[in-house]
């Protein structure tokens, strides 16, 4: 089932176009956004909760216009903002009862939904300390637990891992990933980095400048190249060798990094691979397919400014 | 050698927390009445401290005892030597005593506007509550209505113990019960007035130690200028001068309001008289009230989500 879809979305601001005729569509799962700062993915998140309106274009979200039935999204829908939005002088445990009522729990369900999602969310005891002490991977799951607490059915995750440190953020990203698998809520995250998309979401949605760059499985970004990388041992100059029999026995082969990079022609190749290095006499460490990475998509797409990890 | 687990095979270990995993809610979900009244009712209870920490509870609750005082001993007063020193009214007139009390309910008002209103501008939690179903408009206006309410109990209440002290000390009941729901509605106008002021002062501001100090600015000065000024003009008899200084402190408008509608005591030397006045003050009253509402609004609009 789609969760979202766009199409033709435009929103033109003064003196920027933030979305371009984007058409895209999301399903049950966990959805990657990936865009460089500023490619409109803030702008898309605000136009599905029904903030913003656009400019043209329609869009759906659980099945519903995002023009007229916000507030219907909007109470099915979690929202974790990128910047920061805690008030300082309520604990944890207050705060995220108070928004599970204003998202039309009764309290008795708010309390109790807001101590589960806590939980869930990793906050133990501290829920009960104001949250102005707390240290920004406890915000972020603060955050986090606040866009669960009425069991929303989308959650929309504004780059949950910013400000975090690698092990907080493998934390967040496992916990992202659980909520789109475990817990069953469809997930649309966004990033500027491309490897922790690649690690959590089934599918990947790549804009750039308020325009669909790409949109597929993340397997599909990741799928082997139909290229054998070959590392061998024996000899120092172990690797011209092979490649000079390889290309001498009648396939493409080129040096690549201290390996040898081969064209899988046929299933034959690897039998061809494995006789000529043995011919050579030499120790066959590693033959391995080579798969893309996201970010191959924005060398092919030109997006330079996106950082891959 | 056998473990004690081997012991027992079927026995499960006691006082064990099990994951019991995410379970979904399938529970009723209330409506946008049921969502502004949990935020009108949150926000009141936030004005006295409540649901807020200890510290917040100072302030309000010291508040509300100073408010309260002056009524308990007028009470006293009254019930105690009402044959001593002849009374038979009350010593400080309902529609009076907000305008004696000023600086306790411009203080009120400077301490919660901001705690209630800039604080969600300040932290970004407005973000929060506009990524959930109640809309902007209900937003901005059940805050307004939390502090209206609040600001309403705090003025309300030492005039509702003038009142049952009047009852008790045998003042004529029908009397009494007019003027007590007069002075109930200036009230209700004061707190108006005084809740759009301090809120639209508090959404500019945001900084919450900023806002305190304009709302006490604006309020404290407000009236003392007005006072002042009253002062001076009721010493030359200048009506006019008295009357129209009255339009520019929330304080001594509602009490005009109070005087032209329902001919309360007057809390000022020179009470506005004349036709011109008598519209003047309501009109006044009301641009005040419906012009922060919009003001309040307007403001929202800009507020990004």
């Amino acid at each position: 089932m789609l969760v979202i879809e766009t199409a033709g979305l435009t929103k033109r601001y003064p003196r920027v176009t933030a979305l371009d005729e984007l058409d895209m569509s999301v399903g049950e799962g966990v959805t990657g956004l990936v865009g460089a700062n500023g490619a409109g993915k803030s702008t898309l998140i605000k136009i599905l909760l029904g903030l913003v309106p656009a400019t043209s274009g329609t869009a759906h979200v659980l099945g519903c216009d995002v023009a007229t039935e916000g507030k219907a999204i909007r109470s099915h829908v979690g929202y974790m903002p990128e910047h920061d939005c805690l008030p300082a002088d309520v604990p944890a445990s207050d705060l995220v009862v108070h928004l599970g009522q204003m998202s039309g729990l009764p309290y008795p369900a708010a309390r109790e939904r807001a101590s589960d999602v806590l939980r869930h969310v990793g906050l133990g005891e501290e829920r009960y300390r104001p949250i102005g002490g707390y240290s920004t991977g406890m915000k972020q799951r603060v955050k986090l637990a606040q866009a669960l607490v009425h069991d929303p059915r989308l959650v929309l995750l504004d780059e949950p891992t910013n400000g975090l440190d690698p092990s907080s953020r493998d934390d967040m990203l496992s916990l992202v990933r659980r909520i789109g698998t475990e817990f069953g809520i469809a997930v649309l995250v966004t990033s500027h980095l491309l490897g922790e998309l690649e690690r959590i979401s089934d599918h990947v949605v790549v804009i750039e400048a308020g325009r669909l760059l790409r949109s597929s499985a993340t397997t599909d970004f990741t799928h082997a190249t139909g290229v054998l990388l070959v590392e061998v041992q024996g000899r120092t100059d172990a690797n011209q060798l092979l490649g000079q029999a390889l290309v001498d026995a009648g396939l493409r082969a080129r040096p690549a990094s201290g390996m040898v990079e081969v064209d899988v022609r046929n299933e034959e190749t690897y039998d061809v691979v494995r006789d000529v290095t043995v011919e050579l006499g030499l120790g066959l460490v590693r033959m391995q397919e080579r798969h893309h990475r996201i970010e191959d998509v924005f060398r092919e797409g030109g997006a330079g400014s996106v950082q891959p990890v | 050698m056998s473990s004690p687990s081997d012991a027992l095979p079927t026995a499960r270990p006691a006082g064990v927390i099990h994951d019991i995993g995410y379970r979904p809610y399938a529970g009723p979900r209330a409506g946008g009445r049921a969502v502004a009244w949990s935020l009108f009712a949150t926000g009141l209870r936030n004005c006295y401290g409540l649901g807020r920490s200890g510290r917040s509870k100072v302030l309000p609750m010291i508040l509300l005892g100073l408010m309260l005082l002056p009524a308990l001993i007028l009470v006293g007063v009254l019930v105690q030597a009402k044959e001593l020193l002849g009374l038979d009214e009350h010593i400080v007139p309902y529609s009076v005593y907000p305008i004696t009390t000023q600086l306790l309910i411009s203080v009120f008002v400077a301490a919660q506007a901001p705690a209630l209103i800039s604080r969600d501008l300040r932290f970004g939690t407005i973000t929060l509550y506009l990524a959930r179903p109640a809309s902007r408009t209900t937003y901005v206006l059940v805050r307004m209505a939390s502090l209206t309410v609040a600001t309403f109990a705090l003025i309300g209440s030492p005039l509702l113990l003038l009142y049952v002290g009047g009852l008790l000390a045998d003042l004529p009941l029908g009397r009494e019960t007019g003027l007590f729901l007069a002075a109930l509605f200036g009230a209700m106008l004061l707190a108006a007035c005084l809740a759009g002021l301090s809120a639209i002062i508090s959404a500019v501001t945001t900084r919450r130690g900023l806002a305190v100090a304009a709302v006490i600015v604006v309020l404290v000065v407000s009236y003392t200028v007005v006072a002042t000024v009253q002062g001076i003009a009721s010493e030359t008899g200048d009506d006019g001068v008295a009357g129209v200084a009255g339009l520019f402190s929330p304080y001594t408008l509602v009490n005009g309001v109070q005087v032209l509608l329902f001919d309360s005591p007057s809390g000022t030397p020179r009470p506005p008289t004349g036709d011109v006045l008598g519209v003047l003050y309501p009109v006044a009253t009301a641009l005040v009230i419906f012009g922060s509402i919009a003001a309040m609004l307007w403001r929202y609009r800009k507020v990004s989500a």
